[in-house]
């Protein structure tokens, strides 16, 4: 083995501390956030809380648990999550796996369709329109419908079919399978990995997406909880402002509605990543191929 | 859609051997895959091209609730109106200011990350890294804009504090309020939210080096560094230069939600303003249908040549995507 030169040596300490410094910065917001979510509020806003809480309490969470407001949100969030990734997922396959047929009459010109819509779109105001006149305005559904065929995951689906050994689907028809049958009894089983990783990336996308429902529902009710989140902070951002221009605007801005506190906001923030840190450990397993064929995306 | 045309074919004598079917009772002859296909394009033609007929409205004079073919056409108008609009050249220069910043800044951090991490020897560090890093990529805009706002707040945000403390500043700065510090924040939170996740690629690419290469070099005294640079950058190349070309397509994707989240502040419009932006403001909160979807139609004109653009591009250099 050749020694490393001094030259060397430094250079790998550089990368070492270089890498643990952005480490940190990208791990010290999080554990912030988790220490002033179990930190009391009052204390909080003394400030000074760092890498660990003064105060600890429970409080937070159990004000976040009883507020009716974001454990709906959190609900919403949930149902349109795993009805949004199920129904997405099934219709894209479908959708894919008829669009990998060779004797699909038309497949050139459904391509060409499909194709130009990730070009070129109708864009937001007559998107709005569209959604306005379809009556999912104020509806459940507009987290579902709209984003049921994703033209890049039929993509990447037809792919992974077309890759599958011919002999298999031919001796399923043999035995008598219907195309419709092949699919679900050949074909899904064999396709796990693909399934996992688009229905992961598509369950974070469901889970983390907030403007639809700040533009589309105006119902409290139908707010999932990433959109609640964004109205707290953008109170809290309205709070700040205005506590830095007078003290009799502070106080009539308090009189008017409580200030979220920051502790409740963190614990609230915690609440609202936790399936997202829970299935993160998956994800991972996932990331390499989602990002090879994500890459070619963008 | 349903392009069943009714039409017999009379086979005209050009296929001999084979007598061919009409194409109707062939596409009823393969109804089970029509089927299967049929209904996701209907979805794909009302959620995507029902839109762009909608974009007629922007040569219209559009009111609410009335029908598309039955307003008053005004040409160019609102473009023009747009064009010579005192928000024109803040916009324009936000959006372009904003993307080019990213690129400039968000493109080789990955790149760096990637290399460095190519260096580590051991693997337990190597793989806390990345989890680390990797991870806000996965979280929303929402919670990453409320860590931000909470690390930067004049209340005791972690960062004035520091630099309360070493002495940097005397009085807490309110960073999410002042014109001058939001690009480079915006900036800032972007390389930080995707520099774990932007470097798998490349490290998937690092993966694929021979590594007789680095035994070689070693052998012949080449230093670590020099190693990095004279063999592994040299070898990722070709993805790096993909990842450049497609960079220009998106020149004008200023982007949307980390401005919308991280720009809450109304204090910050002058700076914060993209093209996206502008047209949610303008077209949802201001009811300006025609004149906000003639915005979006002006960027998504350019975007598409500028991406047809990059493509030919990386066609040219032999590293096609499509």
């Amino acid at each position: 083995m050749i020694r490393d030169s001094i030259g060397d040596r430094l250079f790998t300490a550089f990368i070492y501390v270089f890498l643990t410094l952005l480490a940190f910065s990208t791990f010290y917001p999080f554990w912030n956030s988790i220490v002033i979510s179990f930190n009391t509020g009052m204390d909080t806003s003394k400030g000074g809380i760092t890498f660990w809480p003064r105060e600890f309490t429970l409080e937070n969470y159990k004000i976040v648990f009883e507020d009716s407001r974001l454990m709906n949100g959190f609900m919403i969030a949930a149902l349109r999550t795993v009805i949004g990734t199920i129904s997405a997922i099934l219709a894209t396959s479908i959708f894919a796996y008829g669009m990998s047929k060779r004797e699909l009459m038309g497949r050139k010109y459904y391509m060409i369709m499909c194709i130009v819509t990730m070009y070129f779109g109708g864009g937001l105001i007559p998107t709005y329109m569209l959604i306005k006149g379809l009556g999912l305005f104020n509806s459940f559904w507009v987290f579902i419908i709209p984003a049921l065929i994703s033209v890049w995951n039929m993509i990447i689906f037809r792919t992974f079919f077309q890759g599958l050994p011919q002999g298999l689907e031919e001796s399923a028809k043999i035995d008598g399978c219907g195309n419709w049958g092949t699919f679900f009894r050949i074909v899904l089983p064999l396709s796990g990995p693909v399934i996992a990783t688009l229905a992961l990336f598509t369950a974070i996308a469901h889970w983390n997406e907030w403007f639809v429902a700040s533009i589309y529902i105006t119902n409290e009710n139908l707010l999932p909880i990433q959109t609640v989140l964004r109205q707290i902070l953008f109170s809290n951002i309205a709070s700040e402002q205005i506590s830095n221009l007078d003290a009799g605007a502070l106080a009539r801005l308090n009189a008017a509605k409580t200030i979220t506190s920051k502790s409740l906001t963190m614990a609230t923030i915690m609440v609202a990543t936790l399936p997202i840190v829970c299935v993160y450990p998956f994800l991972q397993k996932y990331f390499v191929k989602g990002v090879l064929v994500g890459s070619l995306k963008e | 859609m349903a392009k069943a045309s009714a039409v017999p074919e009379t086979g005209s004598g050009l296929n001999l051997d084979k007598p061919r079917k009409s194409t109707f009772k062939r596409f009823i002859s393969q109804i089970d895959i029509q089927l299967m296909v049929l209904p996701a394009l209907a979805l794909v033609f009302v959620f995507s091209y029902i839109p762009m007929y909608g974009l007629l409205i922007s040569f219209q004079d559009y009111k609410m609730g009335s029908n598309l073919l039955n307003n008053d056409w005004v040409g160019f108008k609102h473009f023009i109106y747009f064009f010579n609009s005192p928000e024109f050249y803040p916009v324009m220069r936000n959006t372009i200011v904003i993307s080019f910043l990213k690129f400039m800044f968000g493109f080789p951090a990955p790149i760096i990350l990637a290399l460095m991490l190519n260096e580590v020897r051991k693997m337990v560090f190597k793989r806390v890294i990345q989890t680390v890093t990797y991870l806000p990529h996965f979280l929303s805009w929402v919670v990453i804009g409320s860590m931000v706002t909470s690390m930067l707040s004049v209340d005791n945000g972690s960062v004035n504090m520091l630099l309360e403390k070493i002495k940097l500043i005397n009085e807490p700065i309110n960073f999410l309020s002042m014109t001058e510090y939001f690009w480079s924040i915006l900036v800032t939170t972007n390389v930080w939210k995707e520099i774990g996740f932007g470097s798998i690629v490349y490290l998937a690419a690092i993966a694929g080096i021979d590594p007789h290469l680095y035994e070689a070099a070693s052998m012949d005294g080449a230093s670590r560094f020099k190693q990095m640079y004279l063999i592994t950058l040299p070898s990722i190349m070709p993805v790096v230069i993909i990842f450049m070309i497609l960079a220009i397509g998106s020149l004008l994707n200023a982007g949307f939600e980390d401005i919308l989240i991280l720009a809450s502040n109304p204090a910050l419009r002058e700076v914060s303003d993209s093209l996206d932006v502008y047209v949610v403001r303008i077209g949802i909160d201001n009811y300006r249908y025609s004149y906000a979807t003639a915005i979006g139609l002006f960027k998504s004109i350019v975007s598409v040549t500028l991406l047809t653009f990059a493509n030919f591009v990386a066609r040219r250099s032999g590293n096609s995507l499509w």
